[in-house]
């Protein structure tokens, strides 16, 4: 088979698409198949796939962390956007950002659509590997109602324009096991609890290589996002590595090991630990100075249906979607309280700022961060390890 | 006439593995062969990959004293792993094997029950045992044998007794195997000619049942070398295995570069005991243990 061939084959199974004789997924599949056969992957395949991509989906595909946030999603945005759109919005989810990101650059253009990331520092990741995209912002009216400060960071990445829709906020603070340790310490020592041999084999730590820089520049006296001592900052993470009886891997590890006691002290997740305390567990929570703040957005991945995609954004960012979603995980959302009335159970989240600009927080600044990923990414994996 | 039939059934054993010989290559060696090319690779400063061939990786992953300290770590907690399950597996296998039971196919049954439950859930399982607020805790403060409980998880001894959860099944079913193919005869002709029952059991049922024992070894040592969940779920801060570094320079690093040469020397280390193995004791002792 000729190439010019193969072109005409594509045509024709084009105007067959137009026509209606065949569906959206089975044309896809037809031109799939043929570029399989033929080793096909640039030319008229690229061409004729953009232009399928473009036309209405049968689905668009959503992942995001599961659980209580999943179940929200599905009840308060997906099922009327499937109403209105006749969209079906295929609900996926993922252990972490990193996980997700290597699906991300394994899978074809198109096959994921919107993923819930977590901080700038991932966008910028997103953005640097061509992944991002450029959102219509007049379709997605209630864009207006998501705070300033939460959408400047992502486009000073971008130029100004947007990939994703700021969902919602938090910190990672220190969490704290009550029974032991009394707020009165917890205030006095503040990051430096983490390193402090009373607590040996009693402390806890998030295995993510910027937490454990963060809070140990924190315990060097240090500014997060502008260390001068390097060696000081992973000596302070060797140490913590030393007096810690686990590093824990997800939020729900995270939550057993302070729910059954097992360590008294780590830093965590201001939601998770929201959600012990309504269990009822005797755990406290207290942001450091120079604590760590973090977003979370919806980003859309380069190749989805941009249109399908944008609407299904505004209904995500809808007040009573937004309000469920936030009560399920327990992170403020992204709307800004100036504009939007917040009913208590949100504006007695931790971490909620009632004045909408976040001047309270230390966000990571994701130039300093990204500029030193790879060298410190690296170093931690040798650190943790007992060097 | 006569040749060409001969000829013809020659080709017969190829047109019976080619399904599975075809599986192989597409799923083990292609891929394979795309790991070896993408070692050769860069990461980029955004994550991705710079092509070309250079040998950084390679320098970096044979030169680093860290890189073998990691493979010297995975060795030794693979190797305690292997001997406790072969200290351990012995007993029931003989058990089973020799049991006058009616029912053996029953007990074969118990001992294949642990693979109904995930590998995960099972190693998450020892937390609720060894815990801070488990069972073990439980019943030693609520007998007054201790005033606090008592910090048993989360070191390597919790990773080797995971692992010896995963693997002690493979190793008790090559035992068995094993053991079920001496001839009965054998060990009476010793107890016969004078031998006490443990002389017996040393002279004859022993050596008889070392190459199960073997082929379950190697298994244990190859499956307990490659993992990376139960140092994950069961370790503390530094108890790493060799496939824990593979996971961070690909899933956290996003260095797919480094890691690619990473799997490919544990695949080669791992190999190589493999070869080893068949160089002495030949392959086809594992095919018995399979039944």
């Amino acid at each position: 088979m000729t190439k010019m061939d193969q072109t005409k084959r594509y045509e024709r199974l084009l105007e067959r698409y137009k026509a209606g004789d065949i569906d959206r997924r089975t044309f896809l599949s037809l031109i799939g198949a043929s570029a399989v056969v033929a080793g096909v992957t640039g030319g008229p395949v690229s061409a004729l796939r953009r232009q399928a991509l473009a036309a209405k989906p049968d689905s668009v595909r959503f992942d995001g962390w599961g659980g209580v946030v999943s179940e929200a999603f599905r009840k308060y945005a997906f099922e009327p956007y499937e109403e209105a759109t006749g969209i079906e919005v295929i609900d996926g989810t993922f252990g972490g950002a990193d996980e997700y990101l290597n699906r991300v650059k394994t899978a074809q253009p198109g096959e994921f659509n919107i993923a819930h990331l977590s901080g700038v520092f991932d966008y910028v990741r997103y953005h640097n590997l061509g992944y991002s995209t450029t959102l219509n912002e007049d379709n997605i009216p209630n864009l207006q109602n998501v705070m300033t400060a939460l959408q400047e960071p992502f486009r000073k990445v971008t130029g100004g324009r947007l990939s994703a829709a700021p969902y919602d906020y938090g910190t990672t603070g220190l969490a704290y096991n009550r029974d032991h340790i009394s707020d009165e310490e917890m205030r006095e020592k503040g990051a430096n609890i983490l390193i402090d041999e009373t607590y040996k084999d009693k402390i806890g730590g998030w295995s993510d290589w910027r937490t454990r820089i963060w809070y140990a520049a924190l315990a060097t006296g240090q500014n997060p996002n502008g260390i001068e001592d390097m060696e000081a900052v992973w000596d302070a993470v060797r140490a913590h590595r030393d007096l810690a009886l686990k590093y824990w891997q997800s939020g729900a590890e995270l939550m057993s090991l302070l729910a059954e006691g097992e360590i008294y002290v780590t830093e965590g997740w201001s939601g998770r630990i929201a959600a012990l305390q309504e269990q009822g567990h005797n755990i406290g929570y207290y942001d450091p100075p120079g604590g760590f703040g973090w977003q979370e957005c919806l980003f859309v991945i380069k190749g989805s249906p941009m249109e399908a995609c944008e609407e299904l954004l505004n209904f995500m960012l809808e007040k009573e979607v937004a309000i469920a979603v936030a009560e399920g995980q327990k992170y403020p959302p992204a709307l800004n309280p100036q504009k939007v009335d917040l009913p208590e159970s949100i504006t007695k989240l931790p971490a909620f700022d009632p004045t909408g600009t976040l001047s309270g927080l230390n966000f990571a600044d994701p130039e300093y961060w990204n500029g030193n990923e790879a060298e410190w990414s690296k170093k931690f994996a040798r650190v943790q390890r007992g060097y | 006439m006569a040749a060409v039939a001969a000829e013809e059934r020659d080709l017969r054993p190829w047109i019976l593995l080619s399904p599975a010989l075809t599986t192989i290559t597409l799923l083990l060696a292609i891929p394979t062969c795309f790991v070896v090319v993408y070692s050769f690779w860069l990461r980029t400063a955004a994550g991705g990959e710079q092509v070309g061939f250079y040998l950084d990786n390679w320098i970096e992953v044979l030169t680093d004293q860290f890189y073998r300290d990691i493979l010297f770590q995975t060795f030794r907690i693979a190797a305690i792993t292997t001997v406790l399950c072969a200290l351990m597996g012995y007993l029931p296998a003989y058990f089973i094997a020799f049991s006058k039971m009616r029912n053996k196919a029953f007990l074969l049954l118990l001992l294949m029950l642990p693979f109904w439950v995930s590998y995960i859930i099972r190693t998450m399982s020892w937390i609720n045992i060894l815990g801070v607020s488990g069972a073990v805790n439980y019943v030693l403060t609520s007998l007054g044998i201790v005033s606090e409980p008592i910090q048993m998880l989360y070191n390597e001894t919790t990773v080797v007794l995971g692992l010896i959860h995963f693997l002690l099944p493979f190793m008790v079913l090559n035992i068995y195997v094993s053991l079920e193919g001496i001839d009965p005869n054998l060990v009476d002709a010793a107890r016969s000619l004078g031998s006490t029952p443990f002389q017996a059991f040393r002279e004859v049922t022993l050596p008889l049942s070392l190459p199960g024992l073997a082929a379950g070894g190697l298994l244990c040592f190859v499956l307990g070398g490659g993992t990376y969940i139960t140092p994950l779920i069961l370790g503390g801060p530094t108890d790493a295995m060799f496939a824990n570094l593979i996971y961070e320079a690909i899933i956290i690093q996003l260095n797919w570069p480094l890691g690619s040469a990473l799997s490919i020397v544990l695949l080669v280390v791992l190999g190589a005991v493999v070869l080893l193995y068949n160089r002495f004791l030949g392959l086809g002792q594992i095919r018995k243990g399979f039944g």
